[in-house]
């Protein structure tokens, strides 16, 4: 399958990836490993704080966000990495057992101003439960290849 | 954590520094971000990295357990002098996180947070919004990391 170039990605498109289902035990190792708060580790010492229970980090739901990502859409596509991310908010706390999915919307294309081999696609990730509540949305912009490079713009 | 009067704009936190090896790099790579310039020397040889480097968010995890490390020396420390320890909300998110230059193998990135705004809360009386902004900064003195992140912090209960 040829791969997806920047050329492949208009404002206005939508698609879905996933699903993944986030175990109790991944919440706790990742937890433990980089994020080691009470409500991240332990049921009955998260049961007391504001989360009102276990549930995963908004760092560890950032890296199962781009897990999904990479598994659904940049392992299919001419990425080149992001430089950064304009935005991240947690909505809604992320449970043990919550069967994820990832809903792209891109929102702005342009081509590099110095590279006429690269383009930019911004887009808004929504990390989604079953009920298709919105547990964390992010605004990025990502690099890709362009398939005809062009004149910088 | 100090409470909210006592924190000052310009202040900074030094959080320490952190090495990224190339097995963690992998390891972290494999479990969340397995693009080829984050998991194989020669695939990232030939990307536009250069060379194998650290996925974005595993820059971003570290400073995470580097911050939680921070503040459990500082409230343990509070609590040796037997003073209160001020209560620290969650983030609700972050803003402007830059990747400005790759982390490669063996890099050691040296972690900072300052503190950039403080304003009451309108709807909460008993907190303060502490706006930091994030840094992280390699052995060659560049800044490779930012970000702006904003936290509640407990005010003193004698300024409520």
């Amino acid at each position: 399958m040829p791969k997806l170039h920047w050329e492949d990605f208009k404002p206005g498109d939508v698609a879905i990836y996933g699903p993944r289902r986030v175990t109790r035990e991944e919440i706790v190792a990742y937890a433990a490993e980089f994020d080691p708060q009470p409500m991240h580790l332990d049921e009955a010492a998260a049961g007391t704080t504001l989360l009102g229970g276990l549930a995963a980090s908004g760092w560890h739901t950032c890296c199962l966000m781009m897990r999904v990502l990479v598994d659904g859409l940049l392992s299919q596509a001419a990425s080149e990495g992001a430089p950064g991310v304009d935005e991240v908010r947690w909505l809604k706390p992320l449970r043990p057992g919550t069967e994820i999915r990832v809903r792209t919307i891109a929102l702005e294309s342009r081509p590099s101003k110095s590279r006429p081999t690269r383009g930019f696609v911004k887009f808004r990730f929504e990390v989604i439960d079953e009920q298709d509540t919105v547990v964390m949305d992010l605004v990025c912009s990502q690099m890709l290849l362009r398939r005809e490079p062009g004149a910088a713009a | 954590m100090k409470y909210f009067e006592d924190i000052q704009v310009g202040e900074t936190f030094d959080l320490g520094r952190h090495t990224f090896t190339a097995d963690e790099i992998k390891a972290f790579a494999h479990r969340f971000d397995p693009q080829p310039f984050h998991v194989d020397e020669d695939a990232a040889a030939q990307s536009h990295f250069g060379a194998l480097a650290a996925s974005g968010w595993h820059t971003a995890s570290v400073w995470m357990r580097l911050m939680v490390e921070y503040r459990r020396r500082v409230v343990e420390a509070t609590r040796a002098r037997g003073e209160p320890v001020a209560g620290v909300g969650p983030a609700l998110g972050f803003r402007d996180m830059k990747w400005l230059k790759p982390v490669y193998v063996d890099d050691t990135i040296e972690y900072a947070s300052e503190v950039i705004e403080l304003r009451p809360s309108g709807s909460r009386p008993t907190q303060g919004l502490m706006t930091i902004r994030a840094t992280g900064v390699n052995q060659h003195g560049v800044l490779v990391f930012s970000f702006v992140s904003t936290t509640l912090v407990e005010r003193r209960p004698d300024e409520r």
